[in-house]
């Protein structure tokens, strides 16, 4: 048996239960085997259909709790009460609309590509479960840890931009054209400096694995990449089209965008597939740039991860229920002009700091740390100063004798000649 | 080389059920890519036949449907009715009553605005946030007018000469805290949102209109004021008592959505100069004529009559032809939000479908006076 | 306070460019000839004395013999109103008066409101069309004699609609 597999306890402890001499599972100390020998195959299936069921539903209970969560939040965001007459503080809200979602009538257009209608929330929900295989969501908690985690997942997130396309041309909707027009301008401009803002990562690190790159952070690499994270942070906001980018949706706009057709479960899967995507961007961030799953103990690896998770949930939250939405065009000029350029800045100054300390330890860190704050602070003026409209609250001077009133306190009296009437 | 990439125009029709139409309208509009090149404006979905039954109803009646036209302003449109009626029928008005419905009036003026800033920033595509905050502000107006009169949206304060009933002894108190209340709010309202950079560089220079082409196009109020008109009925032709008070117009120079949103929210804070002033001048007396000489059954003599007012969304006026009966002969409303619709044409054109809706909210319309 | 020209005055001074076309002058309001809108209207805007850059209202009234098409200018420099009227459809006759959109775009809107809801047939209008109501609705509901679908169908003695509204509330069980 593969060893990557047997790092992770759960799958060890399953796997080794059931099979019998495996070289693996022999070595680590355990004796039971309740399948015959030769059926090590068997074995895996079993082990791999549990541990596959758990994760989908830990994510799916996740995305109800977090509905939830936002739906409370958001109500005290916006001075209101927010869910609370399901269960103890509305608890049981989401899964009420969880259970009224899947009760609802199944409708395909006529004008529908029926295949194609069908196979989009598929392509949505499938590439956004198969990120959460790779994250470690503590010590030994993980499905499996590849050498090429980051690599996966941007190919992999990737995948659902395709999906929209797919649903907004098969649902042979005019207002759903437009968001499959606008989904594949963002997301494809935002994977690039989503991946580029990466390679800061990747180069202190020195492993595509997620599980290197946790090990590595004996410093949060929020501190010592900064830029990364701010671009990252942004490119995945992007990416989960949430507010202010949300206008694949843009609900103000195109009524729903690409759902517009969809109803019952098909609706519920999108919906589900956006809120574990948010889920799972926040996870990556903890991961890459807040130190995972490492925290003190005696508080165990696991709560570390979900508390920091929950911590960059609640920012993106409430950039999202601040802002406004932007422009097309001015997302990608942000794409393009703005976070293009600091993923490049970014990369330039690790890459010397890397230069000068291949191997840095903790003082090195603190150094590097220092710099890139500073290196930070200057491109986001910089960029922002490119970027941003000029003052503009402050109305511009009275044309000189224009053909209509302008602001005077005197008004004209010419009519005296008239024999006019007051009104 | 360059290659020439063939597009072709799509029509969509937005409307009129759509998050962001401000009730039932619907627009025809042909898109080359995101870009709008052609817009059809299609009205009617609400028409209720509003003056056709205001020939059968008595003169004090038809208040009611004046209420149902802009749902967001009714004060505003009782008051123009009732200066209409009054000009038609030479009614003397009760000066406190006439004190009551200024203060009325401008409070549903700043309520108006309230809405209407509120719902600019919900078609910008804020997830419901800043409306809320500006709701919460409406909502202590509208409890307001609960004080003064029972009724929260369809007020049916206005009678011909002044008001049904005096404000109770509560409602002062309450409104001089509304009023300490707002400008802090309405401070928290331009830190929030003025001072945005979203915000700013979604409505900086979209959907201009020139003074010149907006006065061809008959649009008034404060449209016209965030190009740089100064017109202000209230301040050109006092009606009531607005010649007593003193209160500045906030100009703007741009003409864009920005300067559209820019001038409301200022107006709001001249609302409340003229309210505060209005509660020092008001004095006891009745409110409204003894009924001898102005029965719930008005006779107007025969004749007709204009009356305009500055609504919150432009000059609102009733044109009222009188036969000598209890009802009116004819009664035509100049509805301020159809009028304003005249250039959405000439707004939308060369803009892209995001700023659609934000240049149509920031007409500031309400569907209810656009169809009648 | 806005000055409204006095009809007398104004009527004089109309005449003093285009001769002999305003028939009836009361109050503040003017009569002019129909087919004189136009010019009388470009006068208006355009002549020193008058500069009605505002179109504030176009409407109509049925006064059953004839129909009242009513403008109400306003001048934002001299600030000042006029009110002009033109009488058309004489015996009810199909009513007609020329467009004054290429004069004042405001006229746009509010002039197909008054076709569609008056039946007044506004001559040059580039998109004469109903506003309010449907393509093929029948009828003009603002004029005096519109019979709605029930009025047109129902025999008169079944007719919901009672025929003496106005005695009733004169009595008092209305208001």
């Amino acid at each position: 048996m593969n060893s990557t597999f047997l790092d992770n306890s759960l799958f060890r402890n399953i796997y080794c239960y059931l099979a019998s001499d495996s070289d693996g599972c022999a070595s680590r100390g355990y004796d039971t085997a309740v399948l015959p020998a030769g059926f090590e195959w068997l074995a895996f299936a079993i082990t791999a259909f549990i541990i596959i069921n758990i994760v989908i539903n830990a994510g799916l209970g996740a995305v109800i709790v977090y509905i939830w969560g936002e739906r409370r939040i958001l109500g005290r965001i916006q001075n209101r009460t927010g869910p609370n007459r399901w269960g103890p503080f509305g608890m049981f809200t989401s899964v009420a609309d969880a259970i009224k979602t899947l009760f609802k009538e199944d409708i395909i257009p006529d004008e529908a590509d029926r295949w194609l209608f069908n196979l989009a929330p598929i392509l949505m929900v499938f590439p956004v479960l198969m990120v959460l295989a790779v994250i470690p969501f503590g010590v030994g908690t993980f499905v499996v840890d590849i050498n090429v985690g980051i690599l996966f997942v941007i190919a992999v997130t990737s995948i659902s931009g395709i999906s929209v396309v797919l649903a907004s041309w098969a649902s042979g909707n005019r207002i759903s054209i437009f968001s499959g027009m606008r989904s594949v301008a963002m997301l494809i401009s935002y994977e690039i400096p989503m991946a580029l803002s990466l390679i800061g990562v990747l180069m202190l690190a020195g492993s595509m694995s997620l599980g290197a790159i946790v090990e590595a952070q004996d410093l949060p690499f929020i501190l010592v990449q900064p830029l990364g994270l701010f671009v990252f942070l942004i490119a995945a906001q992007a990416e989960t089209s949430r507010t202010p980018f949300d206008l694949i949706e843009a609900e103000s706009e195109l009524a729903a965008g690409y759902l517009n057709d969809y109803s019952s479960m098909k609706f519920g899967i999108f919906f589900l597939a956006e809120f574990l995507a948010t889920i799972v961007a926040s996870m990556l961030i903890v991961t890459l740039f807040l130190g995972g799953w490492r925290g003190w103990d005696p508080i165990p690896s696991q709560i570390w991860f979900a508390g920091k998770t929950v911590l960059v949930l609640l920012f993106i939250m409430w950039m999202r229920f601040s802002w406004p939405r932007l422009r097309v065009d001015q997302i990608l000029a942000l794409a393009w002009k703005g976070l293009f350029e600091l993923t490049l800045i970014n990369i330039f100054v690790t890459a010397i700091l890397i230069a000068i300390w291949p191997d840095p330890g903790i003082t090195e860190l603190l150094i590097m740390s220092a710099i890139n704050w500073v290196v930070f602070f200057i491109s986001i003026w910089l960029v922002s100063k490119l970027l941003r409209p000029s003052d503009y609250a402050n109305p511009a001077p009275q044309p000189e004798n224009p053909p209509y009133p302008v602001a005077t306190d005197e008004l004209p009296d010419e009519m005296a000649y008239t024999g006019g009437t007051t009104r | 080389m360059t290659t020439q990439v063939r597009t072709e125009p799509i029509t969509v029709n937005l409307g009129p059920q759509h998050p962001s139409t401000h009730g039932v309208f619907r627009m025809r509009v042909t898109f080359d890519g995101e870009e709008i090149i052609d817009v059809e404006p299609i009205f009617g979905y609400l028409h209720r036949g509003s003056e056709k039954l205001a020939e059968e109803r008595t003169y004090v009646q038809v208040v009611t449907l004046t209420d149902r036209m802009d749902y967001v302003g009714s004060m505003l449109n009782n008051q123009a009715y009732m200066l209409a009626v009054e000009k038609l029928a030479g009614v003397e008005p009760a000066p406190r009553g006439v004190w009551l419905r200024m203060i009325a009036s401008e409070l549903q003026r700043i309520a108006s605005h309230l809405v209407a800033v509120g719902f600019l920033i919900q078609d910008l595509g804020a997830w419901g946030t800043p409306l809320i905050y500006t709701m919460r502000e409406r909502e202590k107006i509208l409890d307001l007018f609960e004080m003064l009169c029972g009724a929260r949206i369809t007020n049916s304060y206005l009678r011909p000469g002044g008001v049904f009933m005096d404000a109770p002894e509560e409602f002062w108190p309450a409104m001089n805290e509304l009023l300490d209340e707002l400008p802090p709010r309405i401070d928290d309202l331009d830190d929030l949102l003025t001072d945005n950079d979203i915000i700013f560089s979604r409505t900086k220079g979209v959907s201009i209109l020139t003074p010149e082409q907006m006065i061809d196009a008959s649009i008034t109020g404060p449209m016209l004021r965030a190009a740089g008109v100064d017109w202000d009925l209230r301040h050109r032709d006092p009606y009531d008592y607005y010649d007593q008070v003193s209160f500045d117009r906030p100009l703007h120079t741009a003409g864009d959505n920005f300067a559209r949103y820019w001038v409301r929210v200022q107006e709001m804070r001249e609302s409340i100069k003229i309210i505060r002033q209005c509660e020092k001048l008001i004095e006891p007396g009745p409110v409204r004529p003894e009924h001898d000489d102005v029965p719930w059954l008005l006779r107007p003599p025969i004749g007709d009559a204009y009356a305009a007012i500055e609504h919150s969304k432009g000059e609102l006026g009733f044109y009222l032809v009188s036969d000598g009966s209890i009802s009116p002969y004819r009664c035509h409303v100049r509805a301020p939000s159809l009028i304003n619709l005249t250039l959405l044409r000439d707004m939308l054109v060369g803009e892209l479908l995001a700023d659609m809706f934000v240049s149509f909210g920031s007409v500031d319309i309400n569907m209810g006076e656009v169809d009648r | 306070m806005s000055k409204a020209w006095d009809g007398a005055k104004l009527a004089e001074s109309i005449h003093e460019s285009i001769p002999g076309v305003v028939v009836d002058t009361s109050g503040t309001d003017i009569w002019i000839d129909p087919d004189s809108v136009p010019d009388v209207m470009r006068l208006l805007r355009d002549g020193d004395e008058f500069r009605f850059q505002l179109l504030s209202s176009v409407t109509a009234v049925d006064y059953i013999s004839y129909f009242e098409v009513v403008y109400h200018l306003t001048s934002l420099t001299r600030n000042a109103t006029a009110v002009v009227k033109s009488k058309t459809g004489l015996g009810r006759d199909e009513a007609r008066i020329p467009s004054v959109v290429d004069l004042w775009r405001g006229a746009d809107l509010q002039e197909r409101e008054v076709w569609d809801l008056m039946g007044i047939i506004f001559e040059g209008h580039p998109n004469h069309k109903r506003i309010m109501l449907w393509e093929g609705f029948p009828g003009h509901p603002l004029r005096k004699d519109f019979a709605t679908y029930e009025q047109s169908i129902v025999p008169e003695a079944d007719r919901r609609v009672p025929t003496v509204v106005s005695d009733e509330i004169e009595n008092g069980q209305g208001s």
